[in-house]
Parts: C-alpha cells; structure tokens; sequence
C-alpha cells in the first residue's frame, strides 16, 4: 500500500516539477548523439528487454526484495531507501528529463519465486535496471535470468565473491573487502589474538563459500586444522543451545574469535542464547558479516556490547556526506510513515544499495539512454562521494565497488563503535588469490579480456 | 561455580565503592596525586593503546583509588569532563576519580568509551588488584578470574598472594592461575606442581597446555622430557576428558529435554485436533503464531499501561493467548471443519487455505516484518548447572510450563465432563451420540481447547524465537511427527515422542551438525513408521482401527 501511495506522491510531485521548470524536463531528452554511447559497447545483439515505451514515459525501475519471509528482517529497509533515493532523484528532475518510476515486487524469501519475480520484471514491466536481492542464493537464482534477457542488476550486499556476471554491478563487499580484513583484525593485536577460530553460517551458498576462503587463508596464516571449527545451521534456525555450548567448549584454552555468516531473523535466538550462556565479547568475540545497524533494531543490545561488526558503512561514521544521508534517511522515514518511525536506522546494504542507484542514475544521463549495452559501459568508472565519507569508484574492469573497510563493536545504544579502518578505499578482488582455483581467475569486462571467469583472454582482434 | 562467579563480581563492586567511600571519609584530598593522577588522567586518552598501557599500571598500585577507577570503568561509570578531569559517576553526584572529592556543581562530561582490547585488560587488573580485599568472596571471585588466564605481569602480585592466603579454596585457584606460568618454567619441580594443580581442578581450559606436554614433535621427542611429569599430565589429560565427557552427557539431556518440551508444546495442541478428533489441521501452527503475536499484544499493553509491571506481563499473555486461540478455533470448527468430518482430504486442504488466510491477516495488521517480543528479565540468563552446561532460564521456565500444560490436557481429558464425553466420541461416534452426547457441541469445544492449548505453546515459543507471520510454517511439521511417532490419540505418547524426538535430535546434532542432524532425524522416524504405523502408544480395541 505504502508503495502505491509513494508512487502516487512521486507523480504528483512531477506534475508539479512539470509546470514549475518547464525547460528542465525536455531538453536533456533530445536523442542521444549517435555513435557516443554504443562505439565502446561489445557487439552484444540488441536486448530484447529494451524498454519499448517511447522514450518520454518515465523509466521503469525495479525493486527485488523480500518484503517477507526469515530475509524481511534485512531487505524490508533495502526497498525503503531504494524508494527513497529514488524520490530523491526525481526531486531534482528525475534522469535524461524523464522521472523515475519504482516497481517493487516482493520475492518473499523464497529463492525460486526470486527468478520468477525477476523475469516479470524485466518482461512484464519492462524495467530499465533492478536492485535488488540480499542472500546470494536469491542472486544466482536470477543470474541466468538477468542474463538471458540482457538486462541489469546492482546487488548492494556483500558476498562470497567467486562470480562475475557481465549483468551484474556488485555494490557490496567482496571477500577482500569485508571477511578477509576482518579475520585478518581478530588475529592482531588490539582485535584479541584470536589462535582458533569457529566459522559459523546460515546453510547456503555465501557462508560455505565464505568459509572455504577464510580456512584457506587461516591455513596461510599457518592456523592449524584442528583449530578451526565449521558449523552451519538451516534458515530460519531457533535452537542454539547445543552450538553455543560446544563453541563455549572450544574456546577453552586458547584465545577463539566466532566468524558468524548467519543470515536472517536467526540472528535473534543466537545472540539471545550467547548472553544466556554468559558469553562475553571479551571471552568469545563475535564478529558478524550480516549484522548490521538494521538486525540490532530487533534485539536487546546490553548483553550483545563488544561483539564485532565488519562492513563498509556504518550509521556512527562522522562524514558531512553522512550526515546528510541520515538527515534524508530520517526524512523520509518521518514523511512515508515507516513503522518503526524515528527508530529507523542506516546500515550497509542500504548506503550501497544508495550509491549504486545514484551511479546508474549517472550513467543513464553520462550514455543518454537507458539502453543496457551503453548503461553498462557508462556505468563502469564512475565515482561517487559516498555516506562512507570516501570517494568511490566502480571499477572499470570487475564492475565491484572500491570500498573502505570499517570494523565496529556494538554498543549498548545499538550502535556501532569503530575500532578499525582502512586509510582508503579498497579495491576488491572477486576471485580470491588464497583459493588455488580461483586464483588464476580473471574478471575484467574490458577488450581484451571481457570475461569474468578466464584465465586468458577472450577476445583477440585480428590486428 | 559461575553463579557464585557472579555474585562475587557484584559484591567486588560494592566493596570496591564502600573501600572507596571510606577512604574518601578518612582523607578528604588525596596528598600523593602524582603518578597516579597521571595514570587515572590517561584512561581517558583517545589512544586506547594508551589507556591499556595505564590499566596494566594501575594493576600494580597499592592506592585504592586505583581499583575505584578501573571499577567505575568497567561499569561504564567513568567519564571525562572537558577539562580532561577523570570523574566517577555515583548515584548522588560525580566525583573526582584522583582526589575522591565530589565534584560540585557537575561538569558536562561524556562517558569513556571501552573497547574489548580495554575489557580485557581491565577484568585481571581488577582481579589482581582484589587479591588482597578482606571479603573472602571478592577474594575468591578475583582468584577465578585470574585462574582462567593470568598475564606474565601480574604473576609476582598473584604468587605474593599466594603465600598470604590461608582460604583452601582461594589458595587452590591462585595455584591454578600460578600454574599457568609455572608449566614453562624452568625448574622440573614447578611444573610438576603446576601440572598436578592442573589435574587436580579437571578444568577443560587447561586442555591445550597439557596436551603440549604429551604430544611429540617431529623428531618424536615429547614436549616433556621428564617422564613423572608426564605421567602427570597424561593421567591430568584423562581426569579432564572423563570430566568432559560428563558434562557432555548432562549437557545434551538437558538441552534434548528442553528441545523435547519445545516440541510438545508445539504439538500438544494438534494431539488433540488431530489426535482425538481426527481433523488434519494444517492451520495448527498458525495457532501456534496467534498466540505468540497475543503475547505480543499483551507485551504492548503492559508497555502503555503498566510500564512498571513490565515484567509480569505473562499474567496476561497466558490467558490472552489462550482465549484468542480458543475462540479463534471454535469459529473455524462452526464455519468451516464441522462440513468435512471424514474427509481428510478436503479438510487438509481447507485448513490450509485457513493457514494461508490467517498468516496474510496477522501481516496486514502487524506487517510482515518479525515484533520483537522480550524476555521478562527474570527469564534472561542463566544458571550454572556445572562448568560448560549453563540452562538459560527460558528454557527451565519452558519445560515447567509445558508440565503445567500437559497437566492442564489431563485434567480437562480425565477429569471434566468434557474429557468424559471427548473420550467416548473418540472411542466411538455413533455410539456417544446414542447415549445422548451433543457431539456437535462437543466437538466444537474439543477443537477450541486444541486451539487454545496451541496458543499457550506460542506463548512459550515466542520467549525462543522470532514471532513473525511465518512462525507456525517452521513448527507444524515438527508437531505432525510428534504425534504420528507418538501414537495418534494418546496424549502420553506425545509426551514421549517429543522428549525422545529432542534428546535423539540434540545428542546428534554435535557429531552431525545442525541440517544433517535433523536429516537423520527424519530418517529414523520414516523407518520407525514403517515398523510400527500405530506409532508408539497404540490405541487399542475395536474402535481403534476405524
């Protein structure tokens, strides 16, 4: 319903920006130059997804996120600031003079129906560019979708990397960007000189592929074996008595850190089983990758103080850019009515899932067409002065964002005290160099490679 | 042990502040400001290398001030004003952390902030600096502390307080936390001290040491070259791993019976729908999230009209839940499940559709995102049963509810007119109805009380878990296997298959995992059904196959 009702207030919206700057809206909208978008793209045949609208309606774009389902507890707020940004955008007149106009469909945490809802999408509503999805068993449930209809998809969460898909722009943190700094810190000094370690994830693709790099890069930091400790639990899992207690059991005798992937609403009963079985942050650190500000909200922080958070963005980052994301953030909380009113918080996912749609958003009015073969060049290098405080950049070659990395302790208020950072932007590296086969691997859509899988190039011009 | 770990820490804390409070009385202005001024002033540095570095020093004062200030830091009482003073923030006021004084009229002053690297420095600085205190307990819970891990430094100050301790009990943890030194030492006497006051306590902490002692290395010498020592710490290593083993033991009979209980609640309430009256309810777990959403509901009003009874707002969960379910379950029964007794098919999909119909409802009013339901704060935490088997309280709490509620089904079933005339229905129909029972009537209060009995189990389930729209998707085939490898009709058998179901599943799940442990579970009830379809308490008689 609240959809509809922004929907409905974004038209209004445009029908007064209409009257009022009747020069700002058709003047970008005049054909783009021929020949200035399209002379890098690759001779990709002409996607069949291609709005066929005219070209002065207002631009599609989809919104794939669970609005319900173990995932809602996460992806609910991803559809909030997507809206939001995207009212943002056509506050300021909307891209190439036309607005923008969000559909958002709810795959309701069931990994089929995300394909599905992502074909509608594309097909149907005929959408120019979707974000979307959380999990990464949602995300290679519609790669082949994405793929097959040539259309795009910004993924704003950080992932196990080992993939790169030509219709895909990765706003989330790759491996090198998220779990291996954060390994790397409970190892140090000041971050408790973990010497074992329990890996610790939700029963899917992300944290077994996670896990795998980080016990390959345990074993190159010369960890042994038996000083690791792998466990998976199903979605949705309430029952942590027996695996709070056997890491309890493991942690005696050397300094053990908990590397937690578990996604979702289970998050809930195992941190709640953590404070009941007495396991504090400065015994048993836990550092989570799909924890942020947002999964907090739902549970008593007191006993949760000191456990450990690694993202790219955090709400307590004291930026100018910052400050003005929250400031629009709450905002638009206040003025769509969101439950949970000024509770409301920014986390990760929500700043890149805010970043990604201002970059498309510079690509469309950079190619002067929201045509995917020339968006996607435009797309690859731009920059943007991101809520983290940092410029970044979309890399040219792996279509993954330069990020910062930041780990944070929770706090009693719910929120996150940074205890380390990198100096700058990272670049990421989807094809971890500690897993032997993916270490040869290559992903670079530009001439000669353009592949995201090879190990040699692809493409060789006759010359 | 741990409990009493606790409450030590609680009354380390008071006596630390009363010490203080003392000292303050006695010497208004505290003359040697110096060094420990400078080292109190430091906690407060950005650097929080700094401030680690001025803990650790603070461990070996003597000045009372000290334990004061790194209490009040603990506790997140310190803060600093913007004078760069050190200040402790009591009840009546802020105080000076250097001089005592109280601090009038209070300065702006934020709270310093801690950080893990910080806590654990300052938990054996306060251990450390508690060794000497004149309450026995403090004594003895700063012992514990420091027999967990001790630090190079802070060995000379443990080993003094060794020498001056006449408690056995403290005497025994500062050896053990003296062990952990001693064990490298040079001299063979030591260690072999260390390794039998290792031994002596059975603590699985002192595993990796010891197991260092007997392992070989590459060129096949052992870690230990004298081979009494040895001996020592091999016979220390089996004390240990027997000791393990028995808390293991006790460990998963404890969590399978509270998993069990888990279970029974969310199938109690379909061993009467299903049990007795045959219906194939697919909406029973849905039943299962109208009463943890009542809970909620009930959590809410305690929070706008009783704030202050907060934690006693099951008094009204219970019968809300109860009462929602009930009446819930009898306008089903009315309106739609009384047209398709004897047709299980119709009824399987009917009650589905009603699941579906309900779930869409409760996420239209609540919205599809999970409600936070607390714990009351008597049911946060837990009791240390031994060492590494800690019963949170919501467990305990759950499995006496789910007596009380499995007390509740008996007495309805054996004691009330009602369960007279539910059981006679069950044994036969045709015949009840002969003998005058309004089976209609009846049939719909039995289907009320299942109902309602589902809303007290999610009543308990939303104390373990997350309450959302889905919540009866994750219990209703779980609840199904109770009763079926139960026997279906039989409350008792019920009983004993989610308690047998619990401690199968959690003795499992260490060796398995938490998937393939589940999946092994299913494997065993598939072929336990196809041995015995009657499950395990059978009805018996000539009604019974009917």
């Amino acid at each position: 319903m609240s959809v509809r009702l922004s929907a409905l207030s974004g038209a209004l919206l445009m029908l007064g920006f209409g009257c009022g700057q009747p020069a700002s809206a058709p003047q970008p909208a005049a054909a783009p130059e021929p020949g200035a978008a399209p002379g890098a793209a690759p001779s990709t045949p002409a996607a069949p997804a291609e709005s066929a609208s005219a070209d002065t309606g207002p631009i599609k774009v989809g919104i794939l996120h669970s609005l319900s389902g173990t995932m809602a507890i996460s992806e609910t707020s991803l559809k909030d600031v997507a809206l939001m940004t995207i009212d943002e955008i056509n506050e300021k007149g909307g891209v190439l003079g036309r607005k923008l106009e969000p559909v958002v469909v709810d795959p309701a945490s069931n990994w089929p129906l995300f394909a599905e809802k992502a074909r509608e999408l594309i097909t149907k509503d005929k959408v120019a560019v979707t974000f979307g999805c959380w999990t990464s068993v949602s995300r290679k449930s519609v790669l082949p979708v994405f793929e097959e209809l040539n259309s795009l998809l910004f993924y704003p969460v950080q992932y196990e990397g080992e993939e790169s898909s030509y219709n895909v722009f990765y706003t989330g943190a790759a491996p090198n960007q998220q779990a291996i700094p954060a390994t790397e810190y409970m190892m140090s000094k000041e971050g408790g000189e973990a010497k074992r370690f329990v890996l610790l994830g939700t029963d899917y693709v992300y944290p077994r592929t996670t896990n795998k790099i980080l016990r390959y890069f345990l074993q190159s930091k010369g960890v042994a074996e038996a000083d690791i400790m792998e466990k998976y639990t199903p979605f949705g899992f309430t029952d942590y008595q027996t695996i709070v207690a056997e890491v309890k059991r493991f942690a005696a005798g050397k300094r053990t850190a908990v590397i937690s992937t578990i996604n979702g609403d289970s998050n809930v009963p195992f941190y709640k089983e953590l404070a009941n079985q007495g396991v504090k942050a400065e015994d048993i650190p836990v550092v989570a990758f799909s924890v942020g500000e947002e999964e907090l909200r739902g549970i008593d922080t007191a006993p949760l103080v000191g456990h450990l958070a690694a993202w790219n963005y955090f709400q307590s980052i004291n930026s100018p850019e910052n400050k003005a994301f929250i400031e629009k953030w709450k905002a638009y909380v206040a003025k769509a009515k969101l439950p949970g009113g000024d509770k409301r918080v920014t986390n990760d996912p929500m700043e890149a899932t805010y970043v990604g749609i201002h970059m498309w958003a510079h690509a469309v009015a950079q190619a002067g067409t929201t045509k995917v073969d020339a968006v996607r060049q435009a797309v690859a290098g731009q920059t943007f002065k991101a809520p983290s405080g940092f410029e970044i950049k979309m890399d040219e070659k792996n279509h993954h964002l330069h990020k910062p990395v930041f780990i944070g302790e929770v706090q009693a208020n719910g929120q996150f005290q940074i205890v380390w950072k990198t100096e700058g932007p990272v670049r990421a590296m989807p094809w971890s160099p500690f897993v032997p086969d993916s270490a040869k691997k290559v992903a670079d859509w530009t001439y000669p490679w353009l592949c995201g899988n090879c190990t040699e190039p692809k493409v060789a011009l006759a010359k | 042990m741990a409990e009493r770990y606790l409450s030590c820490i609680g009354r380390l804390i008071r006596v630390g502040l009363t010490g203080c409070l003392l000292f303050t009385l006695a010497l208004p202005a505290a003359a040697d400001g110096g060094e420990l001024g400078a080292l109190i002033g430091s906690l407060s540095a950005s650097d929080r290398a700094r401030a680690g570095a001025a803990v650790e020093a603070l461990a070996l004062r003597k000045e009372p001030e000290a334990l004061t200030a790194l209490t009040a830091l603990r506790d997140g009482l310190l803060l600093v004003a913007a004078d760069g003073r050190v200040l402790i923030q009591r009840t009546d006021g802020l105080y000076d952390a250097e001089s005592g004084a109280k601090v009038e009229p209070a300065p702006k002053a934020d709270v310093i902030v801690m950080n893990n690297t910080l806590r654990r420095q300052v938990t054996p600085a306060i251990a450390a600096l508690s060794l000497r205190a004149p309450d026995h307990g403090v004594r003895l819970s700063a012992a514990v502390a420091l027999s967990k891990s001790l630090d190079e430094k802070l060995v000379p100050t443990v080993r003094a307080a060794l020498a001056d301790e006449k408690d056995p009990e403290i005497k025994r943890m500062l050896s053990q936390a003296v062990a952990q030194a001693d064990i490298t030492s040079s001299d063979p006497k030591l260690r072999l001290a260390a390794v039998q006051s290792m031994g002596a306590s059975a603590d699985v902490a002192y595993k990796s040491s010891l197991a260092v002692l007997t392992a070989r290395d590459a060129a096949g010498n052992y870690g230990e070259r004298d081979p009494q020592i040895r001996e020592a710490a091999e016979s220390a290593l089996s004390r240990i791993e027997r000791k393990e083993l028995f808390t293991r033991i006790v460990r998963d009979l404890f969590y399978g019976l509270s998993l069990g209980s888990v279970l029974l609640l969310a199938a109690l309430g379909l061993a009467v729908t299903f049990g007795l009256m045959r219906v194939i309810n697919m909406a029973h777990g849905e039943m299962l999230m109208l009463g943890a959403y009542s809970t909620y509901v009930a959590q809410r009003l305690f929070e706008s009209y009783l704030p202050s009874a907060m934690d006693f707002y099951m008094v009204l969960a219970i019968p809300l839940a109860f009462a929602v379910c009930m009446g819930v379950g009898m306008v089903l029964e009315r309106t739609v499940i009384r047209f398709l007794y004897g047709r299980p098919l119709e009824t399987l999909l009917a009650t589905w559709g009603i699941s579906l119909l309900l779930i869409q409802t409760v996420r239209l009013i609540f919205g599809a995102q999970n409600v936070t339901v607390a714990n009351p704060s008597w049911l946060s935490g837990g009791y240390d049963l031994l060492p590494g088997v800690v019963l949170p309280y919501n467990r305990i709490a759950t499995v006496l509810f789910v007596g009380m509620v499995v007390a509740f089904v008996n007495w309805i079933l054996k004691r009330t007119p009602l369960g007279l005339q539910v059981r006679a229905i069950t044994q036969n129909r045709g015949m009840a109805a002969c003998m005058g029972i309004p089976t209609a009537r009846v049939d719909m209060l039995t289907f009320g009380v299942g109902s309602g009995i589902a809303g007290l189990g999610g009543v308990a389930l939303s104390q373990l878990g997350n309450v959302g729209p889905e919540l009866g998707q994750l219990y209703i085939v779980d609840s199904f296997l109770v009763v079926v490898v139960g026997g279906v009709g039989k409350i008792a058998g019920s009983v004993v298959a989610a308690v047998g179901l619990g401690t199968i599943n959690k003795v499992l799940e260490p060796f398995a995992g938490a998937v393939l442990g589940k999946i092994f579970l299913l494997v065993f009830v598939v072929l336990f059904i196809q041995r015995r379809p009657q499950g395990l308490f059978a009805l018996k008689g000539r009604s019974a196959e009917s």
